[in-house]
């Protein structure tokens, strides 16, 4: 079995049984390293484990079934992100793409300006559009809103499900079952947010943390940074994705993001309430608000029993320990949101599965 | 007469009537002339040739109708000419059988008939055949075609059954091309989205033929729907034996790995219309890959892969890092991701 070379294997208070246990929290890191099979190439003290960084499989089901429920309404028009088609609410297999077999206006988009597109070229039809995401996409959605406003455009409206990624990495640090040694930090978040956004990581928590790029070489290179910290008892920042992320992020985005958006307490799916950690959109926007606008009201939902998609997006377990993994709960034919969505811990852990 | 600058189909046009015989008079005869056809038959009758003979249908419902590098009249062609190679047949002749919505311009149904007409000619089928139908406006999508082809079959025995551990996956070109192209094109993800990437859609009759001639190969497949992985993946199921590809082997092209990248996709599970998943006694494998070298739409050529006993019933990726991961089939429609 090839091996990289010169990576540290001993790290105080860990061995093979207590494995040193590195978090990625981007769904587009846990595809990468997935995909390139770099599990396989560590050694036994170091393991990798997947957080919440898919924001559709953060999505609580109550969310999705408000969402099904308002895909069906007649006049409105669905915009959305391919991944939330076929993440299932809390009954197993409704989705937005069953409720579109059904005669829901559904459509997929690839930005929030796309779907504004939709909103000025059919100015008959509600446009709502799905705003999930992060701090990655939330500016791009503010900026629509914003233009929509602009515009008195009054047939887009957005429907924010957006989540804030610190106060979420913090609750997984506060719970006393946490097992993270060391975090390999959101890329794309941070080039909105800036490196710095995680030094809280090392000052409050004493954990290593690395900005990491998306490419094997970048993650081969943010583990081995992270392993040489905890090798060393060094728990301190550093920006291995100098070449798209700044220090102090883009403080344009950030803006806009601030202007449009205030935080809430909201749920996520797998970790429960968090406080602060949800987008909403401020009183001043409340025209674009799809929740104010439809009489939304997401509640939590409730999940199909059996499925560990919460203790998996908490890095408790491994995907492979669910008993609904591969068997009953595929990418055909998905049960739980981290099997759903192209990001997801389950999907990435099925689609490349090692030999 | 026809207006082919701004007339449109009518539900007259599948009455069976005068509408019809115009139709077929002013368009598709002229199109696609040849004995066999213009004896206006109810079917076409054809010289028998004696010998095995390859037999298959493909229906066409792409959209956009027309993308860059093809549209949908050249993938019907091609398709259907295609399956036939990929049973050692020389495709031979076609049946082409349209559903057209009532509104359908007829400049566009023109630009598919030419279509049609200049990839058989290039292939070296006759359209022996056919039939139109009309639909009502709002119950079809355009055009819908099927076509359905004979071939004389000129190496018999091709089959997934004479597969050996040892053998060699070739590849006849860069994958992924035609699925790319076809999302980017594709409306509903998002105006604006531009891309020079050309769908790699091309009869592959002249080498399989090829491939056939310079001796060893065991069988031939068109990677389509599912792309590559999932076309090996019927090869290994239940087996034996399985195939382990070559990450760093594999051509890709920079533009459809970065469009890839964008999208959320997989180059290995993307449709193509003009890629030959070929798989070959080791020792014949590079007179094939000469052979291929020496022919238009094969100068990509490559050796992506074994069979091997090391991993039975299933198809395997060595990353280019060197870990090993199971590609397993493709699962529902791939969906672009969000971000």
């Amino acid at each position: 079995m090839p091996r990289i070379p010169d990576f540290p294997t001993s790290f105080p208070g860990h061995d093979e049984s207590h494995p040193l246990r590195l978090m990625e929290i981007c769904g587009t890191h846990t595809m990468s390293i997935a995909r390139a099979g770099l599990r396989e190439l560590l050694p036994a003290q170091v393991q990798l484990i997947s957080g919440p960084g898919c924001p559709v499989c953060v999505t609580p089901a109550g969310a999705i079934d408000a969402v099904l429920k308002l895909s069906l309404t007649p006049g409105v028009v669905i915009a959305t992100f391919g991944d939330l088609m076929r993440v299932p609410g809390s009954v197993r297999g409704e989705t937005l793409a069953a409720c579109r077999a059904k005669g829901a206006a559904v459509r997929m988009v690839y930005s929030a300006a796309d779907a504004l597109t939709l909103a000025r070229e059919d100015p008959e039809r509600q446009v709502v559009f799905l705003g999930v995401g992060f701090e990655t996409t939330a500016p791009g959605t503010a900026a629509c809103i914003l233009a929509a406003s602009r515009e008195k455009l009054h047939n887009f409206s957005v429907l924010s499900l957006g989540k804030y990624t610190e106060p979420a990495l913090r609750a997984l640090l506060n719970d006393p079952d946490c097992v993270i040694d060391g975090l390999i930090c959101p890329g794309h978040v941070a080039t909105v947010m800036g490196a710095e956004a995680f030094r809280f990581l090392p000052q409050e928590y004493h954990r290593p943390a690395v900005v990491a790029g998306f490419e094997t070489g970048d993650l081969l290179r943010a583990v081995g940074d992270l392993c040489r910290m905890a090798a060393a008892g060094q728990a301190d920042l550093l920006n291995d994705y100098p070449r798209a992320v700044r220090a102090d992020g883009n403080p344009a985005a950030r803006a806009a993001m601030e202007q449009v958006f205030e935080p809430k307490d909201d749920y996520w799916r797998g970790l429960g309430l968090i406080p602060g950690s949800g987008m909403a959109i401020r009183p001043e926007f409340s025209e674009y608000d799809a929740a104010k606008k439809f009489g939304f009201v997401p509640g939590e939902g409730t999940e199909t029993p059996g499925c560990r998609c919460g203790e998996v997006l908490r890095g408790a377990v491994r995907p492979e320990s669910c008993p609904l993994f591969g068997k009953i709960c595929t990418p055909a034919d998905p049960v739980g949101p981290c099997m759903v969505s192209g990001e997801g811990a389950c999907a990435a852990a099925y689609k490349y599965r090692r030999v | 007469m026809i207006d082919f600058e701004h007339g449109v189909v009518t539900l007259d046009y599948g009455s069976g009537g005068e509408k019809t015989a115009e139709l077929i008079d002013t368009l598709l005869r002229p199109a696609f002339s040849n004995p066999a056809l213009d004896a206006l038959g109810d079917g076409a009758v054809v010289p028998a040739p004696g010998e095995q003979l390859a037999f298959s249908t493909d229906s066409f419902v792409v959209q956009p109708l027309f993308f860059p590098g093809g549209d949908i009249g050249k993938l019907a062609v091609c398709g259907t000419v295609n399956d036939l190679a990929m049973c050692g047949a020389e495709p031979r002749w076609l049946s082409l059988s349209m559903i057209l919505e009532e509104g359908f311009p007829f400049s566009s149904l023109r630009r598919i008939v030419e279509s049609i007409s200049r990839t058989a000619k290039e292939a070296g089928v006759c359209i022996a055949t056919g039939d139109t139908k009309v639909v009502e406006r709002g119950h079809g999508d355009g055009v819908y075609l099927n076509t359905a082809g004979i071939g004389v079959v000129h190496t018999p025995g091709l089959s997934p059954a004479a597969i050996r551990p040892g053998d060699k996956v070739l590849v006849t070109g860069p994958i992924g091309d035609h699925g790319t192209a076809v999302m980017l094109a594709r409306a509903d993800l998002g105006p604006g989205f531009e891309s020079p990437i050309v769908s790699d859609c091309m009869a592959l009759h002249h080498l399989a033929a090829a491939a056939c001639a310079a001796g060893g190969v065991r069988v031939l497949r068109d990677a389509t729907r599912g792309g590559a992985a999932t076309t090996l993946n019927e090869f290994t199921d239940g087996q034996s034996f399985g195939i382990c590809l070559f990450e760093r082997d594999i051509p890709v092209r920079p533009e459809v790995r970065a469009a890839c990248e964008l999208l959320g996709l997989d180059p290995l599970y993307c449709a193509n219309e003009g890629r030959m998943l070929c798989l070959a006694a080791p020792e014949s494998a590079p007179a094939i890959l000469d052979a291929l070298h020496a022919l238009p739409g094969g100068e990509g050529a490559v050796c992506i892969g074994e069979v091997t006993k090391e991993f039975p019933g299933r198809v395997v990726l060595r990353t280019e890092l060197g870990a090993h991961r199971v590609l397993t089939r493709l699962a529902g429609a791939q969906l672009p991701r969000i971000c």
